[in-house]
């Protein structure tokens, strides 16, 4: 119950600025189609830098619940998702709002997201401190695998093709090579005087996530993003209240499986939503009624993408080892503030560790207040042109770049790396794969080399890395998940042939 | 599926993979270059499978791109290219943001041309923007941007 003792840190003036400023944020941006979690999460990183890493860390925390809640918005009134976690809110919510039961549907939705995402924290809270207990027991070999374990999840689950997407994991380790080395301080790879102290993960954060989307909004050229907008009639809030504990049945199971589905790196908000919806469907009297405009799809699929919010931290804040895109954007804010997470983050930033995940159960309470009532209001800016988007968002990359140290080549990389990431993912590459080889490259690489120390005076590399319960237990993982992913990738194949 | 543009990537992609192993196998010492070679020989073995299948046309996956996608998106790349490589510097952010801003607009804004009041919502929108970076930036974090001809 140690968390208990760090809420006063919550509700100090400037956080509780942060966070409801970061809610608000993220509110219209998750409303805002083109505009990723992700993407939103890696632009306002450069904005904490002059901020402790507490509230840093509150505002980063704040803009990830709520844009995922936000999504939910131009789904149910554009019937355009915000963000791929809420594809299966489009599926009954917008079909309520033609119905005239649009603030109904907002309600609901942001009812549940509240319920789901309290939940999804509550894991975090109590799940985190004993797997970091247990994470003491690691040695470099085990921290190795589990660098390359995070890689290979992502790699395997996240792309459409296994093969492309380890490519893309490989990719983001060699780009983390570059620099100096550590040990020797020996240039590797050094081919330009910007790659001189290695890629900054900011600028590569900013350039990976942001530039393909400014890209793919200037391919569409001059084209006009108008929706009509439905407009929302008033609701009873109350009402909305009974009608979401009166289908407990949907709730549970959208925060049961949000919850299970964060939990697992790499699987992501999208499938939690789908699977929560689709499930529900399966165990509902009213099976008929869902595509239809029917409450218990809103609410399964709502609950499900924000319960998955809390667990997706776990890995990253035991392990050090990012579950999804934006839990790796977080851990970019962790360590430009010179926090690792990881075993020892609880023992020594608990001052840290303690605020940031209370102000995200906070954050759950702000986002369904907030989303009520300013969800009208966020629909209509979520309307931009892609314009003023696409113009606004390389703006923002320049100067954030930039100002994460006041260096051209960080602009530079952030430039060279998004263009070459918009044409990779043209090609069938993803981002994700590559930003966690960024990102767990040299843990990787610092855990191999002490660990050919350690195999180099012991019994050599194969024993050290190959043997014992842990090491068998991460390989196999690993496997296991190349082997699922390749095999649903051929049974789709077959199905679609 | 664009089989052409498919081995067109996939060879650019196992060059840069044959060059990353040439230089770890090549450069000394070898112990900086120890995990490094580890992950080039990897990256080495899928890109050259990643070139075989798209060599036998069994590339699945990623639609390549389209000639009007290309169209469209040229101008938009130039501008930023223009903006981020030269002009950002050379005539320092804040001049530079809003000639890119404006010229990016001018471009994809769907809005007719041949109305003033397109023009002038389009100097107020690029005004706005380059007043929120300014206080954002400069006065609110305090980052001191290149001033470029300023100086």
């Amino acid at each position: 119950m140690e968390f208990i003792y760090y809420f006063g840190e919550v509700f100090t003036p400037i956080s509780m600025l942060l966070l409801i400023g970061g809610t608000i944020g993220g509110l219209i941006l998750g409303a805002t189609p083109g505009l990723s979690p992700t993407m939103a999460v890696a632009l306002l990183i450069p904005f904490t830098f002059h901020l402790t890493p507490v509230h840093g860390l509150i505002l980063l925390g704040a803009a990830y619940t709520s844009t995922v809640a936000g999504g939910a918005v131009s789904a149910i009134l554009l019937k355009i998702p915000g963000a791929p976690a809420n594809i299966a809110t489009t599926l009954d919510g917008h079909t309520m709002a033609q119905k005239g039961e649009g603030a109904k549907a907002l309600q609901l939705s942001f009812i549940s997201s509240l319920i789901g995402g309290v939940f999804g924290v509550l894991l975090l809270i109590f799940l985190t401190p004993v797997l970091a207990q247990w994470a003491l027991a690691f040695g470099p070999s085990h921290l190795f695998w589990l660098a390359i374990l995070g890689v290979t999840v992502i790699g395997s689950l996240e792309s459409n093709s296994v093969v492309k997407g380890l490519l893309s994991g490989c990719i983001g380790m060699w780009l983390a090579t570059i620099g100096f080395d550590d040990m020797l301080g020996v240039k590797r790879f050094v081919f330009h005087s910007s790659l001189g102290g290695g890629v900054n993960i900011i600028p590569a954060l900013i350039g990976l996530f942001a530039i393909p989307q400014v890209i793919t909004m200037f391919s569409k050229g001059r084209y006009d993003t108008s929706v009509e907008q439905i407009k929302v009639k008033k609701h009873p809030i109350g009402a909305a209240f009974k009608e979401v504990i009166s289908r407990k049945m949907s709730l549970m199971i959208g925060t049961i499986t949000g919850s299970i589905i964060g939990l697992i790196p790499g699987v992501g908000g999208q499938i939690a939503g789908l699977v929560a919806y689709d499930q529900s469907k399966k165990f509902s009297p009213e099976k008929a009624k869902f595509g239809t405009g029917h409450s218990e799809g809103v609410i399964a699929a709502e609950s499900a993408n924000n319960a998955m919010v809390g667990p997706s931290l776990v890995p990253l804040l035991t392990l050090s080892i990012p579950g999804s895109p934006t839990a790796a954007v977080l851990l970019g804010g962790l360590l430009i503030h010179g926090i690792f997470p990881g075993t020892d983050l609880f023992d020594n930033h608990p001052d840290v560790a303690w605020p940031f995940i209370n102000s995200m159960l906070i954050g759950q309470i702000l986002m369904c207040v907030f989303g009520i009532y300013i969800a009208s209001f966020a629909a209509r800016v979520a309307q931009v042109p892609q314009s003023v988007m696409a113009a606004t968002v390389l703006g923002l990359a320049l100067f954030g770049s930039y100002a994460v140290q006041q260096s051209m080549g960080d602009v530079y990389v952030m430039a060279v790396l998004g263009t070459m990431m918009y044409f990779l993912e043209r090609f069938g590459f993803s981002a994700a794969p590559l930003v966690l080889g960024l990102i767990l490259g040299p843990i990787a690489e610092a855990n191999f080399v002490q660990g050919s120390m350690i195999a180099g005076a012991t019994d050599g590399a194969f024993t050290y890395f190959f043997t014992g319960g842990l090491n068998i237990f991460l390989i196999a993982i690993a496997i296991l998940s190349i082997g699922y992913s390749a095999w649903s990738e051929l049974s789709t194949r077959k199905e679609s042939a | 599926m664009n089989y052409l543009q498919h081995r067109i990537s996939s060879g650019v992609i196992a060059l840069v993979a044959t060059w990353v192993c040439w230089i770890s196998y090549t450069q000394k010492p070898a112990e900086a270059f120890l995990f490094p070679r580890v992950i080039a020989t990897l990256f080495f073995v899928l890109a050259v499978w990643t070139f075989i299948k798209a060599l036998l046309g069994r590339s699945k996956v990623g639609n390549g791109l389209s000639i009007e996608a290309t169209k469209n998106m040229l101008p938009g790349i130039g501008i930023a290219f223009i903006y981020i490589f030269f002009a950002a510097k050379g005539l320092g952010f804040y001049l530079s943001s809003t000639i890119a801003f404006f010229l990016l607009l001018s471009f994809y804004d769907p809005a007719p041309n041949s109305e003033p009041k397109t023009w002038m919502k389009r100097v107020i929108i690029t005004a706005g923007f380059i007043a929120i970076m300014y206080a954002l930036f400069a006065v609110v974090l305090k980052v001191y941007t290149p001033r470029g001809v300023f100086m």
